[in-house]
């Protein structure tokens, strides 16, 4: 099975707060370090496990700059076999759809029988997939947290509410965006990554995949952030001041009023 | 006649020995490189001074001098058996007992004989009848067959011994109903006891005795020797080689692989151990000596909380591997897989690397290494528990385990006690002291008073002392010893050129684990000091005075809990110690487990991440020892043993009973005069 | 203006809570607008009716093909109907995340996602609010509407409109040819655990903030004082720290207690997706900045490895 994961570079937050630039129009980039997006790693460990199991190969491609290719490597050293890096200046500022259309154009390029994407991005719409697959006119599934093989066609798991699974049967070609928690993805030390440092990375721009550069990128967009700002605080809970013990007895008063001390 | 006989029999038992010994030794030509052996002289030495001050360490001493007495007999017997070998082809004369000397050996071979015999029937009657618990096998690994093999095989030296005076004392009754001379007997040894016993026969039935013993004793002999290689008596064998081929530099964890030197080691096809000939000559001898006498994992703090890891095993499931893949006849099984197979991911993951096992194997078996190398090898192949890929990941890009950020490092010294200073000298500032905090006295909200109590240590001394600020990341220390070795060179690299950089001509750390990576894993670093015994200098220069302990305090019971990493791994015992009793008013008790028996508060470093399936924290084992040695205050002097046995005092329900405290704590708080 | 469409989830014969909370986020777009409803499904006069209640239009669409939610068949249904240039309004769920992106690209439309605000619309463009990095920064977003638009909107962010009663139409006639490539298969239901927290009036739960697994213990011991029981978030179990029984959350299960007091949880819109019935939320974080302290109706600023065994004794001692 040839398998195409796409994947996205993102700010590593999880123990940094966010902050915003002194212009108020960006966070704050400078102290932040960038890593592939979470979700978007569970795709790539699950499309090496199968690959591992049915035969084929892992192409793991991205849209973004040439510091993106440092998240290619990473999951070309957890065993995708190529990275394609899809970078021109007419790409930047492309909204979701400017994105789906640069990847359908690289699908086109390839052969593929399974796209993946990650579910969502800590700064994204959870959109990609679903507006990719639609471009392609293929099958799609979001949240897929299960995934299993069968002759042409694979029966996928959807995280539902309820903590319930949704079981479809989905022909191929076909596009899923994954779920975290689908696998349990492998490390990548730094001796990986430097094993895969000399592989060549193709990077592909408009005029290679063949697309008019009007129609992606700032332009062509649609959907555009005009700015971040710090949500409005305070209007929430009331917040309980003083010491411990006085807090304490303030919480345990509003808890029996309230039913919450049997 | 019967000298051919006895010469069949010694080609057969030669042969056998030779041909056992030989496929016992073929892995150690199949696997990896392993350390070159110098300083010979230290070693020897080692040979000597080991057994006899391990053996008997406490709590194992009627095991540990049944040993030496039976190590001290077999070698005083060792010529003994080759004369009594020899006898054979002469006629069964005992060569030698015209002279004095010949005599005088005779007779001290008796009671050699008479002492291994006596040491024999006690050991088969201890393993056998008496049972002491550490020899129990746990259920999950397999049936003990170790024990009613240790009965027989002692029970069998016994009988071989007894054979031998059967020999001896026959030969005795034999010259003497010929009315002969013959040697001085010593009474009350084996040999005299066998002389009477047998006093009563005629020659000819004396010489037939003689006889007849000779080649059963000969057969037992050769047949005793040949099973050594089956079991924990390879050890009689393999034991003195692998002691003088010990690591010598403690706490040091060796190279990825022997002889691959920093620059080319990137360039290995394959780090640490994956198969079984991924293991170096040296740590598979280990698995051969091992003589299952279970005080690794009697120590072991992991097997006394239930973790799934008993170094024991990881001895005897290697040796079992070789045997059983490495037969004595019929071609070499093919290799499999070690993790998943034969070891466990949490067995191997379950170590924190505290060094018990080694200090108390009697035969000085490296555990550390081979457990850092099979993680070496999980890393490699990308095996690695989640929880422990986040804070991997997080030292690779911001160079601490959180993920937190490079300019929040040097934040605690932001709210310094008053009159106490420190320069951050990535701003360019120079010091002579360099403070090097490491991540958890940096970050953790708790740590950084620990951070502050020894920049006050340091302050009050009147050291000109600065810290590396945003410039420092992790020593990692357990970076290395979690097997992710580029990681730990590229932090290594890192830290040395900006403690190069920083001009400093002195380091000082109130961290162990960075004390033990400046010491044992960089190179080329100025003199590293722990602040206990920075501390200690100072006040015996008198440039640092304690002043006496408040009435509530001297109330208070003080222990010391010896963190593994300073003492084990680098053997700083006293300093502490002493200053603490250097407080006026101090009372302080130690635990019945402390200096080199330390018990290890649960594991510092990344093993903070790792979650181990475990019955019962390590720590709060530990805090019950301090309760139970009388104390209320656990003084410790390293901020993951602090972290751990605050969280045990809460577990364990002892909060307001006990409390524990950093030495730099206890002294930033007395300092004075 | 262009016409708004709300899809409009259903169960058991009810409404889904997201059914109001659209309407709702319709009004921002244009407050004079008339919010046609789309219910699809088999069976579903009920439904319909009980739409129509708040609707002015509701659009029936009836057909075994629909008995199941399958984002392919709904697609392919609504391109047979739907007028171009339309908003198209859904919600931020497991369906929504299904149909929205994909609707959008075949409908040649704009498609906003997880929008927690919408400011109204000057010209062809729609002014809406998104938040990013879970909820740390929010961002305005703008969005051309010229060819009409589908909106994805937060559950639970949008006060229920009161709407206006209308009829209910027919569509059923006009699915066409809903073939797919995709079909449902069934529902496999999570195992229920030991306890079952959909049901418990008082939840204590837990989040990140625990940081340990042995930790637990203490949240356990409080539950048992309160006379409550345990419930936590998603890298909980993710940890494989408590069965996914007692995730609450989008890809949990939504719950609806008296009190839900938040340990230790940052409070995504994924995990307050499944806190329903206006519980008294107690959130107890050590991160004044977290998002929970928004949505809940008391905090305490404190770290819970310390503060929860002091509470747990007092409560003990009452």
């Amino acid at each position: 099975m040839e398998i195409l994961v796409c994947v996205k570079r993102v700010p590593d937050t999880a123990e940094n707060e966010i902050e915003l630039n002194a212009e108020g129009n960006d966070i704050e980039r400078d102290d932040l370090v960038y890593s592939v997006n979470e979700w978007d790693n569970y795709a790539v460990e699950e499309a090496i496990q199968m690959v591992d199991k049915h035969g084929g190969s892992v192409t793991v491609v991205t849209v973004g700059d040439e510091e993106s290719e440092e998240v290619l490597r990473r999951e070309m050293a957890m065993g995708a076999e190529k990275g394609i890096l899809l970078s021109d200046d007419a790409f930047e500022g492309s909204d979701g759809k400017g994105v789906a259309a640069i990847l359908k154009a690289a699908v086109e390029k390839g052969s593929y029988d399974l796209i993946m994407t990650g579910a969502q991005a800590d700064e994204g719409y959870a959109q990609v997939g679903g507006m990719l697959a639609a471009m392609l006119d293929y099958p799609y599934a979001s949240l897929v947290n299960s995934i299993e093989v069968g002759d042409g066609k694979l029966k996928v798991g959807r995280e539902v509410e309820g903590g319930n699974i949704e079981m479809n049967e989905i022909e191929l070609p076909c596009v899923l965006s994954i779920q975290t928690g689908i696998n349990e993805p492998r490390y990548v030390g730094i001796r990986g990554i430097r094993k895969v440092a000399s592989v060549e990375i193709p990077a592909m721009g408009a005029s290679d995949l063949g697309i008019d550069a009007g129609s992606v990128g700032e332009d062509a967009a649609k959907v555009r952030r005009i700015d971040y700002f710090v949500p409005e605080m305070g209007e929430g809970a009331e917040m309980l001041e003083g010491s411990t013990d006085e807090i304490i007895d303030k919480l345990i008063e509003l808890l029996k009023s309230k039913g919450g001390i049997k | 006649m019967e000298a051919i006989l006895a010469l069949i029999i010694v080609a057969a038992g030669v042969a056998g020995v030779v041909y056992v010994l030989a496929r016992r030794m073929a892995p150690l030509f199949r696997a990896a490189k392993g350390p070159a052996i110098d300083r010979i002289g230290e070693r020897l030495y080692g040979v000597y001074w080991f057994p006899h001050h391990r053996m008997p360490r406490p709590g194992y001493e009627v095991a540990g001098y049944t040993h030496i007495t039976t190590l001290v007999s077999l070698i005083v017997l060792s010529i003994h058996v080759l004369m009594v070998i020899y006898s054979g082809f002469v006629g069964f004369e005992i060569p030698g007992l015209e002279s004095a000397v010949g005599v005088g050996y005779a007779v001290i071979s008796d009671i050699a004989l008479t002492v291994l015999f006596i040491a024999c029937v006690f050991a088969a009657v201890r393993r056998g009848v008496l049972k002491p618990p550490r020899y129990e096998v746990p259920e999950k690994y397999g049936k003990d067959k170790s024990r009613p093999w240790a009965v027989f095989l002692v029970s069998f030296l016994a009988a071989v011994a007894l054979l031998d005076m059967i020999y001896l004392g026959s030969d005795a009754v034999a010259a003497k109903a010929a009315e002969e001379g013959y040697r001085f007997i010593l009474p009350l040894t084996g040999t005299w006891f066998a002389a009477i016993i047998m006093s009563g026969l005629s020659a000819s039935a004396a010489g037939t005795v003689n006889v007849v013993s000779y080649f059963i004793l000969l057969i037992g002999i050769f047949v005793f020797v040949n099973l050594l290689p089956f079991d924990r008596l390879f050890h009689t064998i393999t034991g003195p080689v692998t002691v003088f081929c010990k690591k010598l530099e403690r706490g040091s964890v060796k190279p990825v692989q022997w002889g691959v030197d920093d620059e080319s080691v990137a360039d290995l096809e394959s780090f640490g151990v994956k198969k079984f000939e991924d293991f170096n000559w040296k740590h598979i001898l280990d698995f051969y000596s091992c003589a299952d006498c279970g005080r690794c994992s009697d120590n072991c703090p992991a097997n006394a909380s239930g973790r799934p890891l008993s170094p024991r095993f990881i001895s005897l499931k290697g040796r079992d591997y070789a045997f059983s893949h490495y037969p004595l006849k019929g071609p070499f099984v093919k290799n499999e897989p070690l993790v998943g197979d034969i070891f466990s991911e949490d067995e191997i993951w379950s170590c924190t690397t505290c060094g018990a096992c080694e200090e108390e194997c009697p035969v000085t078996i490296e555990y550390i290494d081979k457990i850092v190398d099979l993680r070496r090898g999980m890393i490699d192949d990308g095996n690695v528990p989640q929880s422990l890929q986040k804070p991997l990941n997080a030292l690779g890009k911001r160079g601490n385990p959180w993920g937190k950020m490079e300019k929040k490092r040097p934040e605690w010294i932001k709210e310094l006690p008053e009159g106490v200073t420190i320069k951050d000298l990535s701003s360019g500032d120079t010091a002579e002291t360099l403070y090097f905090v490491d991540s958890m006295s940096s970050y953790d909200d708790r740590m950084m008073d620990l951070a502050r109590a020894t920049a006050t240590v340091l302050s009050a001394a009147g050291a000109d002392a600065g810290i590396l600020g945003k410039n420092e990341k992790d020593s990692a220390n357990d970076v290395r010893r979690f097997g992710e070795e580029m990681l730990f060179m590229e932090l290594r690299d890192h830290n040395s050129e900006m403690i190069a950089g920083s001009g400093a001509g002195n380091i000082v750390t109130s961290d162990p684990h960075a004390l033990n990576a400046l010491k044992k894993d960089y190179k080329d670093m100025p003199p590293v000091e722990h602040i206990s015994e920075f501390a200690l200098r100072k006040l015996k220069e008198g440039t640092l005075s304690f002043a006496s302990l408040d009435e509530e305090e001297k109330g208070k019971i003080y222990t010391y809990h010896d963190p593994c990493y300073l003492g084990r791994h680098n053997q700083v015992y006293d300093p502490p110690r002493e200053v603490m009793d250097a407080i006026p008013g101090m009372n302080r008790v130690e635990m019945s487990r402390c200096r080199d028996r330390s018990f290890c508060c649960g594991g510092g470093g990344l093993m903070l991440f790792y979650e181990p399936e475990e019955e019962e924290r390590m720590g709060v084992h530990r805090v019950r020892m301090a309760k139970e040695a009388g104390a209320n205050v656990i003084v410790t002097a390293c901020p993951f043993c602090l972290t751990n046995i605050e969280d045990a005092i809460k577990v364990a329900g002892l909060e307001g009973e006990m409390e524990a405290l950093d030495l730099c704590e206890l002294v930033a708080r007395h300092i004075g005069s | 203006m262009a016409q708004i469409f709300a899809y409009i989830l259903h169960s058991n014969g009810e409404l889904d809570d997201s059914a109001l909370e659209l309407l709702a986020a319709a009004k921002k777009i244009d407050p004079d607008v008339d919010v046609t409803a789309i219910v699809t499904g088999s069976g579903i006069d009920d439904v319909c009716k009980k739409a129509a209640e708040s609707f002015k239009t509701v659009w029936k669409i009836d057909s075994d093909a629909l008995s199941y939610p399958n984002a392919e068949v709904v697609r392919k249904a609504l391109l047979n109907m739907l007028p171009s240039d339309c908003f198209v309004l859904l919600p931020q769920d497991t369906f929504g995340m299904d149909l929205g992106p994909g609707l959008s690209v075949k409908m040649d439309s704009a498609f906003v996602g997880d929008v927690v605000d919408i400011e109204g619309v000057e010209g062809n463009t729609l002014k809406t609010i998104r938040q990013e990095f879970s909820g740390q920064v929010s961002t305005h977003v703008h969005c051309d509407v010229s060819a009409g638009a589908v909106i994805n909107v937060r559950p639970g962010v949008f006060q229920p409109a009161e709407g206006q009663a209308g009829e209910v139409v027919d569509k059923s006639g006009e699915i066409g040819d809903v073939s797919a490539k995709r079909k449902f298969i069934e529902i496999q239901e999570a195992e229920v655990g030991e306890v079952d927290i959909t049901k418990s009036e008082v939840l204590v739960s837990v989040g990140r903030g625990i940081e340990d697994e042995e930790n637990l213990e203490m949240v356990f011991e409080l539950a048992e004082a309160m006379g409550a029981d345990v419930s936590c978030s998603r890298p909980i179990v993710d940890a494989k720290w408590l069965e996914k029984s007692r995730q609450v959350g989008t890809s949990g299960m939504t719950v609806k207690p008296k009190v839900y007091m938040a340990l230790g949880i940052s409070g995504s819109f994924q995990h307050m997706g499944g806190v329903k019935g206006n519980p008294f939320i107690v959130a107890i974080n050590k991160n004044p900045k977290a998002p929970i302290f928004q949505v809940a109706d008391v905090g305490v600023e404190a770290d819970i490895l310390e503060f929860v065994p002091e509470l747990t004794e007092k409560i003990k001692e009452l």
